[in-house]
C-alpha cells in the first residue's frame, strides 16, 4: 500500500492510526486484568479494614502520593532499605492503586510496624519533633477531624462493586467501626498495615 | 497467564513488527518513473513537492531495529509466557545481586562475629556499616544524631531504661521492648495526681508546689515504688525509669507529668531481630556502646567488660 493511498483516504488514515497507537495498551495493559498474577492476591492480603480504608482516603486527600511511592523496586538498594520488593498481587484490593511515581520521603510500601502508633502520632503533627531533618509538612488537623462514619458503608459498597470482596458483615459493621475516630486514627491504621503481609515472605 | 493470551500477546507483538516491516517495504523503494515522483502540490505555478525514496542510511536504521527487536523478543520475556532464551528476570536478577552482595560481606561479618560488641564499637569498618543501618533503621525515631526525641530516648548520655550491658542492648533491638506506665487517675483522682507531680519534682530538686510533696511521698510509697524503687532510681528490669535525675523521656515540667503520672505512657521499642537479621543486631548494638562511650558509662553498668577501655 503506498502512503498516498493512506493519506488520501481519511477513514483509512483513522483506522491504521488507532491499530498502531494500541498496540502497546493490548499486549501490556489489557491482559493483565486476566492475569492469575495480577489478579490474584499475594499471601496475606486481605481488603481493607473499615477504619485503613478511611485512612487510605486521608492518604489520597492530602496528596501523600506526591512524594511518597509504593513500590519497592526488586533491586537491592531498594530491597535492603524497604523489605520485600513489591508484588503485583498487593494491590488487587487498591483502587486506585498508589504505586506513586517520586520519592521526596521514603517508600511507603514496607512502613507498617517500622514505627509504633505514638510515633506516627507526633509524627504527622510536627514530622521535626521526631525527625529534625525532616522537610515533610505537619498534618495537625487530622487529630482534630472526626470521620463520616455514614460514608463508609457506601464506600465498601462501591468497591465491592470493584471486586474487593467484602462481606455483607463487614459493610454493616463499617460504620460503627469507624464512628468516632479521628481522620489520624485511620490514616495509622492505614500506615500499619502497609507491607504487613510481607513480613512474612521471608527474605527472598 | 493462560496460554492464550499468551499466544495474544505473541501473535500482536510480532504481527506489529511484521507490519511495520510491510509498511517500510511498501513505501521505502525508489520510485521508478520520474514523473511519479511528482506529487499534484503545487505552489505558485512552479514550485512542487517530490515524492522521492527514504534515504538508504534511514531505511538501514529502520531494517536494524527491527532485528534488534526480534533478537531482544529472542533473548529475554516479551511473548506471553516465552521466557527467552537467557531465562533472564527480575526476580532473578535480585537474587542474584543479593546473593554476590552476600558473598562480599561474607568475610566482614565473619569477622564481625567473632568480635565482641566492645571491640566491635572500635572498629571502624563495623561502625561505618553500623551508621548506614541507623541511618535507615534507627534515626527515624532517636534521631540521626541519637539524642532522641520527647519519648524516645538519648542513646548518647549515661542514662539507660533498659540497661547498657552488651546484652541487654541486643536484646533490646532484636526483640524490642514495651514500656508500660499504667495511668493512674482513677486510682489517685486529681488531687493525688498533683501530689505525686509535686513529690516526683522534687525528687530532681525541681518542685513546682512544695506544700503539695508531703503529701505526695506517702502516695509514692503506695502506687509507685514497685517499679521505680524506694530511692526512685528504677528498675532497668522493668524499663522503669530513673526519677530522682534531671533526664526525662516525656518531661519534667508539671504538665508532661501530670500526663504521664494520670493517663501513662505507652513506650514501644520495635523488634528488629527479623527486618535486620542477628549479626547486624550485634553491629547496631555496638553502634548504641560507641555513640555512649565517654559518657559516663564506662566502668559503669558494662559489668567489667569496660576494663579493656581506653
Amino acid at each position: 500500500m503506498k502512503h498516498d493511498v493512506i493519506e488520501k483516504n481519511l477513514g483509512l488514515l483513522a483506522v491504521l492510526t488507532a491499530l498502531v497507537i494500541s498496540v502497546a495498551g493490548l499486549v501490556e495493559i489489557i491482559p493483565l486484568y486476566f492475569a492469575t498474577e495480577t489478579t490474584t492476591p499475594a499471601p496475606g492480603i486481605k481488603p481493607y479494614t473499615a477504619l485503613e480504608l478511611e485512612g487510605r482516603d486521608v492518604y489520597l486527600r492530602e496528596g501523600c502520593y506526591n512524594c511518597h511511592s509504593q513500590m519497592v523496586r526488586p533491586l537491592r538498594s531498594e530491597t535492603e532499605r524497604y523489605g520485600h520488593y513489591s508484588l503485583a498481587g498487593e494491590s488487587v484490593y487498591d483502587h486506585p492503586f498508589q504505586f506513586g511515581s517520586k520519592r521526596t520521603g521514603p517508600d511507603l510500601a514496607r512502613v507498617g510496624g517500622r514505627y509504633t502508633d505514638e510515633w506516627h502520632r507526633i509524627h504527622f503533627r510536627n514530622p521535626r519533633d521526631v525527625v529534625p531533618e525532616s522537610n515533610m509538612p505537619g498534618f495537625p488537623w487530622l487529630e482534630e477531624n472526626t470521620l463520616d462514619a455514614s460514608v463508609t458503608p457506601r464506600k465498601m459498597r462501591a468497591l465491592r462493586l470493584a471486586g474487593v470482596p467484602y462481606t455483607d458483615e463487614e459493610v454493616a459493621g463499617a460504620t460503627e467501626a469507624v464512628q468516632g475516630r479521628t481522620e489520624l486514627d485511620a490514616l495509622i491504621a492505614y500506615m500499619q498495615v502497609l507491607g504487613k503481609a510481607s513480613r512474612t515472605w521471608g527474605n527472598e | 497467564m493462560t496460554s492464550g493470551w499468551s499466544w495474544f500477546i505473541a501473535i500482536v507483538a510480532l504481527a506489529n513488527v511484521a507490519g511495520a516491516v510491510w509498511l517500510l517495504l511498501a513505501n521505502g523503494r525508489a520510485v521508478a518513473a520520474d514523473a511519479a515522483k511528482q506529487t499534484t502540490h503545487v505552489w505558485d505555478g512552479d514550485l512542487t513537492e517530490l515524492n522521492n525514496p527514504l534515504p538508504r542510511w534511514w531505511v538501514w536504521l529502520f531494517i536494524l531495529t527491527v532485528i534488534f527487536s526480534l533478537v531482544y523478543l529472542a533473548l529475554y520475556p516479551g511473548l506471553g509466557n516465552f521466557a527467552g532464551q537467557l531465562g533472564w528476570s527480575q526476580q532473578k536478577q535480585h537474587a542474584a545481586e543479593v546473593q554476590a552482595a552476600r558473598e562480599v560481606q561474607a568475610p566482614r561479618y565473619a569477622r564481625f562475629a567473632a568480635m565482641t560488641l566492645d571491640d566491635l564499637s572500635r572498629d571502624p569498618d563495623a561502625m561505618g556499616e553500623a551508621r548506614s543501618l541507623w541511618a535507615n533503621g534507627c534515626a527515624g525515631c532517636h534521631g540521626s544524631d541519637a539524642r532522641g526525641a520527647p519519648g524516645f530516648p538519648n542513646l548518647t548520655d549515661a542514662d539507660w531504661l533498659w540497661g547498657r550491658d552488651p546484652e541487654t542492648l541486643v536484646t533490646t533491638i532484636g526483640a524490642g521492648r514495651i514500656g508500660a506506665m499504667p495511668g493512674w487517675q482513677a486510682a489517685l483522682t486529681d488531687a493525688g495526681v498533683e501530689e505525686v507531680v509535686a513529690y516526683v519534682q522534687s525528687l530532681s530538686g525541681a518542685a513546682s508546689r512544695p506544700e503539695l510533696v508531703e503529701a505526695g511521698a506517702t502516695r509514692y510509697a503506695m502506687f509507685c515504688v514497685a517499679c521505680h524503687g524506694v530511692d526512685a532510681r528504677g528498675n532497668p528490669l522493668l524499663g522503669a525509669p530513673n526519677l530522682a535525675d534531671s533526664i526525662w523521656l516525656y518531661g519534667g515540667d508539671a504538665e508532661a507529668l501530670r500526663v504521664s503520672i494520670g493517663q501513662g505512657r505507652q513506650g514501644q521499642m520495635p523488634a528488629h531481630e527479623a527486618l535486620l537479621g542477628k549479626d547486624r543486631v550485634r553491629l547496631l548494638a555496638a553502634y548504641v556502646l560507641s555513640l555512649s562511650a565517654g559518657s559516663g558509662n564506662d566502668g559503669g553498668t558494662r559489668d567489667g567488660s569496660a576494663a579493656g577501655g581506653g
